[in-house]
C-alpha cells in the first residue's frame, strides 16, 4: 500500500471513529477522487515551495533594506593622496557635529585595496596601493537616509571638503530590491496558480465522481435523502484525500526547502544570508495544507450541490 | 352520513412526454385515499411505470395537476421533494439496490437518510431481513444475491421506514408463489397499519389474493376504472368481481 493510501486510511479510520454517521455509507468514500491525494500532493509542494522562496526573498530584502537604510557613504574623490587624507579628516569631524549621524568611520586602506583586489588583479607586481582610490567614509545616520538629510549632509560636507560625493547606500540596491519585488510577485503568481489548478482538478473529480455514481445518487434522492447528505460525502472524500495529500505535499516541499537552503547557505554572501525563514513564515507554510483542504472541500461541495440542483 | 375522506394522492388531467414524442399518460385523472390497496393492471408499455414514477416523485407530468399530502406537487420546492419523498416507499421494478452496500445496509438506507441513529438502526433492519428470509444474508452485496433475493431486499427498503404510501412496480415478479403470496401479506399488514399501497402488476392471481382491493388499469397511457377505485366515494367491489 502507497504511502498516501496509508495516510488517507489512517485519517479515514481516525475521523469515523469519532463522527460515524450515517451519510457516510451513502457512496464508496474510496472510488470517489481516485487520484486526488497525488494531485494535490503536487499542488501543495510546489505551493510550499513558491511560498517559502517568496517569504525568504521578502526576508532578505528586508534584512537587506534595515542594513542600509540609514546608511550614507562619503567619497573624497582626489588623486591628491594629502589632500585627500586632510579632506577625509575635515569631512569626519564636521561629520561627528551633525546630530542626524549615530556614526562615522573611514574605510580603512586595506579594505578599500580588499575591496578593488578582483577588478585591479593581484598577480606579482601589481601594486594597488599606487592607484588613486577615493578614500571612503562609511556614515550611519539616525533614522533613514532622506533626501532632506542627504541635502543637510551634503551642506554640512561641501565647505570643508570640495571633493566630496554623498550617496545612500539604499540606493545602489534600488535595481536589486526591483527584482526581489518582481520575484515576489512570480511567486504570488505562482500560488494563484496552483490554487486554480486545485480548483480545476477537484471540479473535474467531482464531476466525474458524480457521473459514476449518478444512479446510487438518484436512488439516495428517491429515498428521500437531500442534497447536503449526498454533498457531504464528497466532502468528507475530499477532505480525506487533500489531507493526505496535502500533508505528504507539505513534507515533500520543507524537505525541497531545507535542501535549496543548504545550497544557498553555501553561497555565503552578505544579501542571501538574509534570505532566511522565520517562526511565523514557517507557520504560514504549515497553514498551506490546510488552506488546500479547505479550498478543495468547498469546491466539492459547491460543485457537488451546483450538479444536483440540475437533478430532480 | 360519513366525513369525506382527505386524499393523499390527486391526479387532475395529468400528461407525460418525453420530448417531442407523443404522450404516454394522457387525460390521467384519479384520488387514492389513505388505507386503501391498490392494484394498477395494464399491458406492458402501457405506462405503469411512468404512471408510479409521478407517484414517487421521481418525475414531473408535461401538463396537469398532481397534489400529494395536501400539497401541490408539481410548484413543490426542490428542497420539499425530500420530505415528501421519505413518506413514500418504492419497490423499484429492476430493484435498483446500491452495489456496495450489504443488503442489511441497503435496506437501512432510508433509515440512514432520514438521520436514525445506528443503535435504532440493528433490531427494525434485522428483524426484516429476518422476515423476508435473508436473515443470514445480511452481509451479502447485492452482485451475490439471487434475483428473488434482491427483489426481497428491495421491498423490506421499501417499507422499513412505515412510509405513508408504498408504491410496487410489480414486485412479486421474481419470487416463487409462496414468497409472493408471503410478500402480499406483509403489504396488506401494512395497509391495516394505515399505509396507502399503489402495487402494478400483470399478476391477476395475485390480484384475486386481496379482495379489498382497487383496480386502476392503464390502456395506451389513459386510465380506466373497472372497479370503480377512481369514483368519489370509491366504490368497493370484491376484485375478484372486477375481473
Amino acid at each position: 500500500m502507497s504511502l498516501l493510501s496509508s495516510a488517507r486510511e489512517m485519517l479515514g479510520q481516525r475521523w469515523r471513529s469519532t463522527a460515524e454517521t450515517g451519510d457516510s455509507r451513502l457512496l464508496p468514500e474510496a472510488q470517489l477522487a481516485g487520484p486526488m491525494p497525488w494531485v494535490i500532493g503536487i499542488m501543495i509542494a510546489l505551493t510550499v515551495v513558491a511560498a517559502a522562496s517568496g517569504l525568504a526573498l521578502r526576508n532578505a530584502a528586508r534584512t537587506a533594506s534595515a542594513d542600509l537604510e540609514g546608511g550614507v557613504t562619503v567619497q573624497i574623490v582626489t588623486a591628491a593622496p594629502a589632500e585627500r587624507m586632510r579632506q577625509s579628516a575635515a569631512v569626519l569631524a564636521a561629520l561627528q557635529q551633525s546630530l542626524d549621524v549615530a556614526d562615522a568611520r573611514q574605510v580603512a586602506q586595506e579594505e578599500l585595496n580588499a575591496l578593488v583586489e578582483p577588478w585591479l588583479g593581484t598577480r606579482p607586481g601589481d601594486d594597488v596601493e599606487a592607484l588613486p582610490i577615493p578614500a571612503l567614509i562609511d556614515v550611519r545616520l539616525r533614522g533613514p537616509a532622506t533626501k532632506e538629510k542627504l541635502a543637510a549632509l551634503r551642506a554640512l560636507v561641501k565647505p570643508v571638503a570640495k571633493a566630496a560625493r554623498i550617496d545612500a547606500q539604499a540606493g545602489w540596491l534600488a535595481p536589486v530590491f526591483a527584482a526581489i519585488e518582481a520575484l515576489q510577485w512570480l511567486a504570488g503568481g505562482l500560488i494563484t496558480l496552483l490554487a486554480f489548478a486545485t480548483i480545476a482538478a477537484v471540479l473535474l473529480a467531482s464531476r466525474n465522481a458524480l457521473g459514476n455514481h449518478r444512479e446510487t445518487i438518484e436512488i439516495v434522492h428517491m429515498l428521500g435523502g437531500t442534497d447536503r447528505q449526498i454533498a457531504r460525502v464528497f466532502q468528507r472524500s475530499m477532505a480525506f484525500d487533500a489531507a493526505a495529500g496535502g500533508l505528504a505535499g507539505l513534507l515533500l516541499g520543507v524537505i525541497t526547502i531545507a535542501a535549496l537552503g543548504h545550497q544557498f547557505a553555501g553561497l555565503g554572501s552578505g544579501m542571501v544570508a538574509g534570505a532566511v525563514l522565520r517562526w511565523p513564515d514557517w507557520l504560514a507554510i504549515a497553514a498551506i495544507p490546510v488552506l488546500g483542504v479547505i479550498l478543495a472541500v468547498l469546491t466539492a461541495r459547491l460543485t457537488v450541490l451546483a450538479a444536483l440542483r440540475r437533478m430532480l | 352520513m360519513s366525513q369525506p375522506e382527505s386524499e393523499i394522492v390527486q391526479f387532475d388531467n395529468v400528461g407525460l412526454r418525453y420530448g417531442t414524442d407523443k404522450e404516454i399518460l394522457a387525460d390521467v385523472s384519479f384520488t387514492l385515499y389513505p388505507g386503501r390497496f391498490y392494484f394498477l393492471t395494464g399491458a406492458s408499455g402501457a405506462g405503469k411505470t411512468s404512471l408510479l414514477k409521478l407517484l414517487y416523485l421521481a418525475q414531473r407530468p408535461s401538463r396537469g395537476l398532481i397534489r400529494m399530502f395536501g400539497t401541490d406537487a408539481i410548484t413543490l420546492p426542490r428542497e420539499r421533494l425530500p420530505g415528501f419523498r421519505r413518506r413514500i416507499g418504492v419497490v423499484f421494478q429492476d430493484f435498483r439496490l446500491v452495489d456496495h452496500l450489504s443488503a442489511f445496509d441497503n435496506v437501512a438506507l432510508p433509515l440512514r437518510v432520514a438521520g436514525v441513529s445506528d443503535s435504532d438502526i440493528t433490531k427494525p433492519v434485522g428483524d426484516m431481513l429476518e422476515w423476508v428470509g435473508l436473515g443470514d444474508r445480511r452481509h451479502a452485496r447485492p452482485a451475490t444475491l439471487s434475483g428473488g433475493e434482491q427483489q426481497r431486499v428491495a421491498i423490506a427498503r421499501a417499507v422499513i421506514a412505515r412510509p405513508d404510501m408504498l408504491v410496487a412496480d410489480e414486485p412479486t415478479g421474481n419470487v416463487d408463489p409462496e414468497m409472493a403470496l408471503k410478500l402480499l401479506r406483509l403489504f396488506e399488514s401494512l395497509n391495516r397499519l394505515g399505509t396507502t399501497v399503489v402495487v402494478a402488476t400483470h399478476d391477476v392471481h395475485l390480484i384475486r389474493k386481496v379482495p379489498e382491493s382497487l383496480i386502476m388499469r392503464l390502456d395506451k397511457g389513459r386510465l380506466s376504472d373497472p372497479t370503480g377505485a377512481l369514483r368519489y366515494p370509491p366504490r368497493r367491489p370484491s376484485a375478484h368481481n372486477a375481473l
